[in-house]
């Protein structure tokens, strides 16, 4: 029927189109958040939208400052790095220069499993036993406020931060520990001044990457983070993130094309304008590491 | 504080050593957390009854079915095109320019946010291709979200395939289609059935992005076609999860405990698989 020959082009073509999918995604996702987005703007100016700092869209009067949104997605980012971050980079350090290998057989598939709970599960316990647990401290504490999420959050984005720095202090050349070793430090000297440098822009990357992973995070801010968009700096109180109005709007009945389902779109573009920013900046912090090797 | 090099470095290891069980013990409480809450509610009801206002009389029965229905058709999409897409990036596309921008393309968009993709769904298949808030809109949506996920692990799975094996097959005459679906793609295998189980767990918690291409919460009732409305059983679980009634916390925790064993076991047999499949390769 058909030459091998044929066959073999035939093959190679449809395995290109298949690829081809990935970038038909790409511009998927550009189209279809840009085409609403310009409808949006057409309505709100976008100075007005990225400078207004009043967000309510479903209340009369309206206003469209996006501002709080940005910052109730900024304090969780904040929160929950700062509760992964050292500890990533921590048990990262220990399991590549302490643990032994049955510690290591207990912390890295407890790491597994806590990347593979869903979202929604670490919403139910931030709202069931973290908050609850933060009210005995802090008794004024909201039922829904960023801390309890971000605490989640931060948990969430843990096993990415331990494994990629993980991976990191493991591709650093052996000669280089060999070598502090051999001239006397001790394991902190060589972890602190030689390993952790030498890592440096590896890790770095690895915590973009997280923070970029925490920007886009939902279930769990939306369920337990509350959907009170306001300018507040306290993580007590109730807040909304990008990522929970669009959950927000979504779970109502809004009327296609109305100005409630265009900002779901506007707030989108931020939110993947935001994600795509920090992944390129990722990329580019681990192109230079390349390049200095 | 003036410590000497010997308590310095024991210090610095004890700190270590703090931060790291945090992730151990974050991992049993939580689960603690949800057994405690959810074991009373373990009845066969759970199973057999749709939504409901009272607690009592409430299951996840919509829920598994929609799941069961979502992540059937999300594999059907998804896993032919995304091994097809890694043997292109791995054996076809790499030297050219195309293949090097489809290989950025596909690291950016394992980093796009799931809710970006249930946007895209929304404009895509619920209101341009006229979809609505069905099944098939939203396995389609999860397929393009998976799919970075198959096509990275197919991609690792094969490169790990010796090039003895390859170059044997080669030297015999064979065209390069029978190269690699006869050989290359069945010692892959073992990594890319790996790589699938693991995004399709994936895919069964999600929740944002359904909400967003419309299912439903509230829904009493069985899909019996792609074309119909459905909820799954993240989204019954955040149903539950915010409304204020105690009972409900609790009959969502037992359908955490549902969806974890279901995960877990996922993750078990893609864990076993990988096992036996580097055992294999190493002989």
């Amino acid at each position: 029927m058909f030459s091998s020959r044929s066959i073999d082009k035939i093959v190679s073509s449809t395995l290109f189109l298949c690829g081809l999918l990935s970038i038909l995604t790409t511009i998927g996702i550009i189209f279809a958040l840009s085409k609403e987005s310009i409808t949006f703007f057409s309505k709100v100016p976008v100075w007005e939208f990225l400078l207004g700092t009043s967000w309510a869209p479903l209340l009369e009067p309206k206003s469209f400052g996006v501002l709080p949104l940005v910052l109730g997605t900024m304090m969780v980012v904040f929160i929950s790095s700062i509760i992964a971050i050292p500890t990533g980079v921590a048990t990262a350090i220990y399991l590549s220069e302490y643990a032994s290998n049955r510690v290591k057989n207990i912390i890295r598939p407890s790491l597994e499993i806590l990347a593979g709970i869903p979202t929604i599960v670490y919403g139910y316990v931030a709202l069931t036993l973290i908050t609850p647990a933060l009210k005995i401290l802090f008794p004024e504490i909201e039922i829904f406020n960023a801390l309890s999420a971000s605490f989640v959050v931060g948990v969430m984005i843990l096993p990415m931060i331990s494994s990629l720095c993980y991976d990191a202090l493991r591709a650093v050349p052996r000669d280089l520990r060999e070598g502090a070793y051999a001239l006397g430090g001790n394991s902190f000297d060589v972890v602190a001044k030689i390993m952790v440098p030498a890592a440096a822009s590896r890790i770095l990357a690895a915590f973009i990457l997280a923070i970029s992973r925490a920007i886009g995070e939902t279930m769990a801010v939306t369920l337990a983070a509350g959907a009170n968009p306001q300018l507040t700096f306290s993580p007590l109180k109730s807040i909304q993130t990008m990522t929970s109005y669009i959950v927000q709007v979504s779970l109502g009945d809004t009327p296609v094309g109305g100005i409630e389902y265009l900002t779901c779109f506007a707030v989108g573009s931020l939110l993947f304008v935001m994600t795509l920013l920090m992944n390129s900046l990722s990329q580019v912090v681990l192109v230079r590491f390349q390049k200095i090797k | 504080m003036n410590l000497s090099k010997k308590n310095q470095e024991k210090m610095f290891k004890f700190i270590c050593l703090i931060f790291t069980s945090f992730a151990v013990i974050s991992l049993v409480v939580l689960i603690w957390h949800i057994l405690r809450d959810g074991y009373e509610w373990l009845r066969p009801e759970l199973f057999t009854e749709f939504q409901s206002r009272f607690p009592r009389k409430a299951g996840i029965k919509a829920g598994v079915f929609g799941t069961i229905w979502l992540i059937s058709l999300t594999a059907f999409f998804s896993i032919p095109l995304g091994i097809a897409s890694g043997i292109y990036l791995e054996e076809y596309g790499k030297k050219g320019k195309i293949g090097k921008i489809i290989e950025v393309n596909v690291t950016n968009l394992a980093g796009v946010p799931s809710i970006v993709y249930g946007l895209l769904g929304l404009a895509l298949f619920v209101r341009l291709l006229d979809f609505g808030g069905s099944v098939l809109s939203g396995a389609l949506t999860l397929s393009l979200l998976i799919m970075p996920i198959i096509i990275v692990t197919t991609r690792e799975a094969i490169k790990a395939v010796p090039h003895s094996i390859k170059y044997a097959a080669y030297s015999l005459g064979a065209r390069k289609y029978q190269v690699v679906f006869g050989h290359v793609l069945p010692t892959a295998m073992p990594g890319i059935v790996t790589g699938i189980i693991l995004a399709l767990a994936r895919a069964i918690g999600e929740t944002a992005p359904l909400i967003i291409v419309g299912a439903l919460a509230y829904v009493t009732f069985i899909p019996e076609s792609p074309m119909d409305e459905f909820t799954v059983m993240p989204l019954q679980i955040y149903n539950w999860a915010s409304r204020p009634q105690e009972d409900f916390h609790k009959l969502a925790a037992s359908s955490i405990v549902v969806l974890l064993t279901i995960t877990f076991f996922m993750n078990f047999v893609a864990v076993l698989i990988r096992s036996r499949g580097q055992k294999r390769m190493k002989l």
